[in-house]
């Protein structure tokens, strides 16, 4: 049961689709309740109605931003789901092998949440480094928001969170304890770079990447925001390279410049030119 | 075959609650309440496909019965996760020196039990609650 009117959740939602393209359906009208009560008691405010007009304001913006960070959801667990760090265990030796001495490999992290897909990723070069015979990979995180994105930049995980999926021999290998608390190790933490980042905007000026992954983000938008993000993550995906969807989500129907990679779940692969161009 | 798992704690309340989650997860489960009794257990039966194991416990504790269990059992067999309020990065080195493959920070909850089964290659990473 929600505290807000139909048009209250209506003006919310909304403004959280413009912003970050997820999709609020009314049954979710209890995620405004929960989440945004903080904000509500913060800023004094005496109810949702109130804190939606004070939205309209232009001079709101950083009120719009909490707002919507509130309601974004930032899961995430070290090496979730396996299978996709299986397969860039198997895939980077080819790409290794494809690019020239010198040039870097790149990865990015779309929708990185606190950090943990992006250093899972380090922590597993980490031990596949000597294959690549001294190969700089540089990782990119991003994410919508900024409380997020301030917390992977920190590489600092709570107990709770570093038994999420990291095994306990990569723990006292890379991490450090400091207090009730464990900081990745500042060589891994140099692999890895985050910004703040809307899925839904241009991301041309970031250039090329191998690997992306964009897991459990698609599952929040409409059919139009994922085609266009697919199309735009496409844009930035090396022509042997892989992207990495959440077990959920697919390319199928949404655009046809990524294939499924064969035998994979959840991994595409740019589509053949000739493909594209029917 | 079920599975099976041994779980090691002189907690009535975290035994239960170990047992809930592993039976979940398709284990059939045995209790010990110290480090003698689970010893007694590993030689009345067939060895656990896993074995919980707390730290502080009365009689014989963890890390002793972790000793014990890799010189009579063998170096990797039972499969040892130790499940402690022990938190400081000394007893974690310590514990896997003395051969355990994994290790709980109490509290804990079915995702992070599972995970760590499932590295131990006792659970599909499907199986795991997220």
């Amino acid at each position: 049961m929600s505290g807000s009117s139909p048009d209250t959740f209506a003006a919310i939602a909304g403004l959280v689709k413009a912003r970050a393209g997820i999709v609020l359906t009314p049954d979710k009208g209890y995620m405004l309740d929960t989440r945004l009560a903080a904000i509500l008691r913060r800023g004094n405010f005496a109810s949702l109605a109130a804190l939606a007009q004070a939205l309209r304001d232009p001079r709101g913006e950083p009120l719009v931003r909490d707002v919507v960070e509130a309601l974004t959801t930032n899961e995430s667990s070290f090496f979730r789901d396996g299978k996709p760090f299986e397969h860039v265990k198997r895939i980077l030796p080819a790409l290794h092998a494809a690019r020239p001495a010198g040039a870097r490999l790149r990865i990015w992290s779309a929708a990185c949440s606190t950090g943990q897909e992006a250093y899972s990723l380090a922590l597993l070069l980490a031990d596949q480094l000597p294959a690549l015979a001294g190969r700089q990979v540089d990782i990119l995180g991003t994410d919508l928001s900024r409380e997020v994105v301030e917390r992977a930049r920190e590489g600092v995980f709570s107990q709770f969170e570093v038994q999420r999926g990291l095994p306990v021999q990569m723990l006292v290998k890379h991490f450090i304890q400091e207090g009730g608390k464990w900081r990745i190790k500042p060589a891994l933490r140099a692999m890895c770079r985050f910004e703040e980042r809307n899925l839904l905007g241009e991301h041309r000026g970031l250039g090329g990447f191998d690997l992306i992954f964009c897991r459990n983000v698609l599952i929040y938008f409409d059919t139009p925001t994922k085609a266009k993000v697919l199309a735009a993550l496409a844009a930035q995906l090396a022509p042997d390279g892989a992207l990495y969807l959440g077990g959920a989500e697919t390319v199928l129907g949404l655009t046809d410049r990524l294939v499924p990679l064969p035998g994979e779940r959840g991994v595409y692969g740019p589509a053949p030119a000739l493909a594209r161009s029917a | 075959m079920r599975r099976s798992a041994l779980v090691v704690d002189d907690s009535r309340v975290v035994r239960k609650a170990a047992r809930r989650m592993l039976e979940g997860f398709g284990f059939s489960v045995r209790e010990a309440e110290d480090g003698e009794q689970a010893l007694i257990a590993c030689r009345a039966e067939a060895l656990p496909n896993v074995v919980l194991l707390d730290w502080n416990m009365p009689v014989m504790d963890g890390i002793t019965f972790l000793r014990a269990a890799r010189a009579e059992f063998g170096a990797d067999r039972p499969p040892i996760v130790l499940c402690t309020t022990e938190s400081e990065f000394s007893r974690i080195v310590e514990a896997l020196q003395a051969g355990a493959q994994e290790y709980i920070m109490k509290p804990f909850d079915a995702t992070i039990l599972g995970g760590k089964l499932a590295q131990i290659g006792l659970l599909d990473a499907a199986e795991v609650p997220a």
